[in-house]
C-alpha cells in the first residue's frame, strides 16, 4: 500500500507550522521520524510538543480555527493532501492519550473492538482474533482473559491505559502516539508502561511526548526538544542527555529552566 | 533541577579540598626523599590517611546525587568527580610509598650519584597540578596540554632506572638502597599517570569527549 | 486557658446564634414540605374510597349519574404522552446532540435562548397556536393536536437537558473515538449518547412528568370526550381535563371523582420523579463491579 523503503522515515515533516487563528504555536519544524523506533519529545508547558503530535494524526483540526502549512508525509504518504480523509490517517496513526479514558458503557471486549465494529467488522471470530491479539500486544491478556465482559472501568488506572493502548493496537495502526501516558500512574504502573513500549517498537513507530526526561532517557532512541514552538535540537537520546549541543537543551535538561 | 546546585558544590569543594591535600602529600614526600627528612616523611602517612577518608566522603555525595538523576554537563561532572577522586586516593598511596622510601634512605648514607630525580619530581608534580587547576577552571585546552608531558616522565624514569641498574651491577652494597630509588621513581611515574587521567577526565567533562587510549596528537 | 474562661460569655454567645440559624433553617425546611404533604393528604383523604376497579375501567355516566368512571381519561392521558414522546423526544434529543456536539458558538446562543424563553411560555398560549395551526384547519378538535402540543412543549425542555447532560460527557472519550478513525456521527451515537443516556432519559421522563399535568393547552386542542376513542382526528379525554370537568360541576358525584382523579394523576407524577431518581442512583452502584 505504501511506497515505504527500508530507509523511508515513519514520518517525514517537513516545514510545519500550526496556527490557531493568529498566534503561530509551531514554527517551521522539519524533522524525520524512524520507523520501529521511539521518538521523545521534550520541552516546557506550552512549548508545542502536544499540538506537533496531534498534528501527526490530524486531531489539531478539532480547535477551532486551526490552520496548517507544511508537508508531513505518513511512509511517503501525503496526510494532508486534499483528498485525504482525516479519518483514514486516524486508522494509520493511532493514539493514547494523558487520562486513560476507556469508555464507560462498554466491557473490556467491547472496548477493544469498538474501532473495528464501527468501521464495519462483523466476522465475530476474527474480532475475537484481533481482541486477544491486542490485549497480548498491551501485556494485558492474561489479566483480563477471564472477565472480557466485566465493564472497562473497573480496571485499576494502569489496566485502563493498556487497556486503551489495546484498543488502538486493534486497528493496527502504522504510527503510535501517546501523550503523557504514563503521567497519571503510580511508579509501578508507570513501569510496566515503559516495559509495554519498549516491547511495542519492536513492530511499532512509536511517538511519546513526556515531560519525564528520564522517562526519555530511559525508553527513546531519539530525543527531540521544542521551545516556543520551535525544534531546538533534535538527535539520539544518549546524546541529547548527556551532553546536548545546544546551550537551550543542556538548560532546560539541568533544569536550569522549564 | 535547582535543588542539586548546592549539593554539585559541595562535591566541588570536597573535591578541590582532597586534590589540595593529594598535592601537599606528593611535594611533602619529594621534598623529604630529596632532603632526607624523616618528619616531612612521616607526615605524608597522616596526608594519606586523610585523603583515604575524603575519598569515602566524596562517593557518598556522588552516589547521593546520582539517585538525583542528573543530566548532561551534571552527569558527567559528578561522574568525572567519581573517576578523578579515584586517581588522587592513589596518588596519596604513591606519595606515602615514597615517603616509605625516603624514610628507609635516609637511615643510610645517600648513594653517590647525580640523577635527575627532582627534575622528574617536579615534572610530576607539575603535571599533577595543571590537571587539578585545569580542573577548577574547566579548562579543556590546559587539560589537554597535560597529556603528552607523561612522556617526558616516562622518558625520564626510564634514564634514571638505567643509572641505577648500571650503579647495582657495580656496587653490590648500593643495591638496597639502589632499589629503594627505583621504587620512589616508578611512583613518580604512577603519579605522572594519574595526572594524565586526570586531565584526560577534563577534557571529558568539558568537550564531552572521551579522549582515553587515544594516540596523542 | 486563661484565654477560654475569658471569652466564655462570647462563647455562649455564638452558641445561641448557631441554635437560632438551625432552628430558623429547620422550621422553612418544613415549611417546604408541608405544602406537599397537605395536598398528598387531602388528595388521599378524599379520593382515596374512590378508587375502585370500576373508577379504572368504566366511562363516565351521563351528566346527573352516579357512578362510573375515568377509564377513557387514564388511556387518553396516556395516548396523548405517547404522541407527546413522538413529537418530543427526537427533535428534542437530536436538538440538543446538534447544541452539544456540532453548531457554533453564536448560533447555539440564539438556539439556547429561544429554548429558555420557549421554556417559560404560558401553556395556555402554547394551546391557542395548535388551536390556530390545527384545531381550525382541521375543522376540529383532535388528540393529534392534543400530543402535537404537548410534544412542543416537551421540546425545549428535552433539548436543554439533553445539551447540559452531553456537555458533563467527558471531552476525553470524543478525542479517543476520533483518535481511533471513527466517524463522529457514528462516535455520537455509539460512544457520547450512551454515555449520557441516563441524563437523557432522566430529561425526558421529567419533560413528560410535567406535561403529563397539563390542562390549559388541552383545552384547546384535544377538549376532551366522554367515550371511549381511539381515533386520533377525534377529540380525546385526558386526566387534567377530565378534573377539571368534574371540578367545575355542581354535582357532587363528580366532585368525588375529581379528588380521584386528581390522586391517581399526583400518583403517576410522583411515580415518574421516583422511577427517575431510582435510575440515577443506580448508575452509581453499578460502578463498583
Amino acid at each position: 500500500m505504501t511506497t515505504a523503503t527500508p530507509q523511508t522515515p515513519a514520518l517525514a515533516i517537513r516545514d510545519l507550522s500550526v496556527y490557531f487563528g493568529a498566534p503561530q504555536v509551531l514554527k517551521h519544524i522539519s524533522i524525520d521520524i524512524a520507523a520501529r523506533a521511539v521518538t521523545a519529545i521534550i520541552g516546557p508547558s506550552g512549548c508545542g510538543k502536544s499540538t506537533f503530535l496531534r498534528s501527526l494524526n490530524r486531531m489539531h483540526e478539532l480547535v477551532p480555527e486551526a490552520r496548517m502549512t507544511g508537508d508531513i508525509r505518513l511512509f511517503g504518504d501525503d496526510i494532508y493532501a486534499r483528498q485525504i480523509d482525516p479519518v483514514i490517517v486516524r486508522r494509520r496513526v493511532g493514539m493514547v492519550f494523558q487520562k486513560s479514558n476507556p469508555f464507560p458503557t462498554m466491557s473490556i471486549a467491547e472496548n477493544v473492538t469498538v474501532g473495528l465494529k464501527l468501521n464495519g467488522m462483523r466476522n465475530v471470530s476474527q474480532l475475537f482474533e484481533r481482541t486477544e491479539q491486542a490485549l497480548t500486544m498491551a501485556a494485558l491478556w492474561d489479566e483480563v482473559k477471564d472477565r472480557l465482559d466485566a465493564p472497562a472501568i473497573s480496571l485499576s488506572g494502569g489496566q485502563q491505559q493498556r487497556l486503551c493502548i489495546a484498543r488502538a493496537l486493534a486497528m493496527q495502526p502504522e504510527v503510535l502516539l501517546m501523550d503523557e501516558p504514563a503521567s497519571a500512574l503510580d511508579p509501578l504502573a508507570t513501569a510496566k508502561i515503559e516495559d509495554l513500549i519498549m516491547e511495542l517498537k519492536k513492530d511499532y513507530t512509536i511517538v511519546i511526548v513526556t515531560h519525564n526526561m528520564q522517562q526519555a532517557a530511559r525508553i527513546s532512541d531519539t530525543t527531540a526538544f521544542f521551545y516556543m514552538g520551535e525544534l531546538v535540537e533534535f538527535g539520539v537520546t544518549a546524546k541529547i542527555f548527556t551532553s546536548p549541543s545546544k546551550k537551550q537543551t543542556e538548560d532546560y535538561v539541568t533544569g536550569r529552566f522549564g | 533541577m535547582e535543588h542539586i546546585n548546592t549539593e554539585l558544590d559541595e562535591l566541588k569543594k570536597k573535591l578541590i579540598t582532597m586534590a589540595s591535600h593529594a598535592e601537599t602529600a606528593v611535594n611533602r614526600a619529594i621534598e623529604s626523599l630529596v632532603t632526607r627528612n624523616v618528619d616531612l616523611a612521616r607526615q605524608v602517612k597522616s596526608d594519606d590517611a586523610i585523603i583515604d577518608q575524603l575519598e569515602i566522603e566524596v562517593d557518598e555525595i556522588s552516589i547521593h546525587l546520582l539517585t538525583k538523576a542528573p543530566l548532561a554537563s551534571d552527569l558527567r561532572f559528578v561522574t568525572v568527580t567519581m573517576k578523578i577522586c579515584q586517581n588522587l586516593e592513589r596518588v596519596g598511596d604513591e606519595a606515602a610509598k615514597i615517603a616509605k622510601s625516603a624514610r628507609r634512605l635516609s637511615a643510610e648514607p645517600p648513594l653517590s650519584l647525580n640523577l635527575e630525580l627532582p627534575l622528574m619530581a617536579k615534572k610530576a608534580l607539575d603535571m599533577l597540578q595543571a590537571a587539578l587547576d585545569a580542573f577548577v577552571r574547566r579548562d579543556s585546552t590546559a587539560a589537554r596540554a597535560v597529556i603528552p608531558r607523561d612522556k617526558e616522565v616516562d622518558a625520564l624514569n626510564k634514564i634514571i632506572n638505567s643509572e641505577l641498574t648500571d650503579h647495582m651491577m657495580q656496587n653490590r652494597d648500593g643495591i638496597p638502597r639502589a632499589l629503594s630509588l627505583m621504587t620512589a621513581t616508578r611512583s613518580l611515574e604512577r603519579i605522572a599517570d594519574h595526572a594524565k587521567n586526570i586531565a584526560e577526565e577534563v577534557v571529558y567533562l568539558c568537550e564531552a569527549q572521551d579522549i582515553r587510549h587515544t594516540k596523542a596528537e | 486557658m486563661q484565654a477560654a474562661t475569658a471569652n466564655a460569655p462570647n462563647h455562649v454567645w455564638r452558641k445561641c446564634k448557631n441554635v437560632i440559624m438551625q432552628s430558623l433553617t429547620f422550621v422553612c425546611a418544613i415549611l417546604v414540605i408541608t405544602p406537599l404533604v397537605m395536598v398528598f393528604y387531602h388528595l388521599v383523604w378524599q379520593g382515596f374510597t374512590s378508587i375502585n376497579w370500576e373508577f379504572f375501567t368504566q366511562l363516565p355516566k351521563p351528566t346527573g349519574e352516579t357512578g362510573g368512571g375515568i377509564g377513557n381519561a387514564i388511556v387518553g392521558t396516556f395516548i396523548l404522552l405517547a404522541e407527546a414522546a413522538l413529537v418530543g423526544i427526537p427533535v428534542g434529543v437530536l436538538g440538543g446532540v446538534y447544541l452539544s456536539e456540532y453548531g457554533s458558538t453564536r448560533l447555539n446562543w440564539a438556539i439556547r435562548f429561544a429554548a429558555d424563553i420557549l421554556n417559560g411560555v404560558p401553556s395556555i398560549t402554547w394551546g391557542i397556536v395548535v388551536y390556530a395551526l390545527m384545531v381550525v384547519p382541521m375543522h376540529g378538535f383532535s388528540a393529534l393536536a392534543g400530543g402535537v402540543v404537548l410534544g412542543m412543549m416537551m421540546i425545549p425542555l428535552v433539548m436543554r437537558t439533553t445539551e447540559e447532560v452531553l456537555q458533563l460527557v467527558p471531552n476525553g472519550y470524543r478525542e479517543a473515538a476520533l483518535a481511533l478513525g471513527i466517524d463522529k456521527w457514528k462516535s455520537i451515537i455509539q460512544i457520547v449518547i450512551p454515555a449520557a443516556l441516563r441524563g437523557i432519559v432522566t430529561g425526558i421522563l421529567l419533560a413528560l412528568a410535567r406535561v403529563a399535568g397539563e390542562t390549559a393547552p388541552l383545552m384547546f386542542t384535544a377538549l376532551g370526550n366522554q367515550y371511549w376513542s381511539h381515533k386520533l382526528t377525534e377529540p380525546m379525554a385526558a386526566l387534567p381535563l377530565q378534573i377539571f370537568n368534574y371540578a367545575i360541576s355542581p354535582y357532587d358525584d363528580w366532585h368525588r371523582q375529581a379528588w380521584a382523579g386528581a390522586l391517581i394523576l399526583l400518583l403517576l407524577v410522583l411515580t415518574t420523579n421516583v422511577g427517575v431518581r431510582f435510575l440515577a442512583r443506580d448508575r452509581f452502584a453499578k460502578r463498583k463491579h
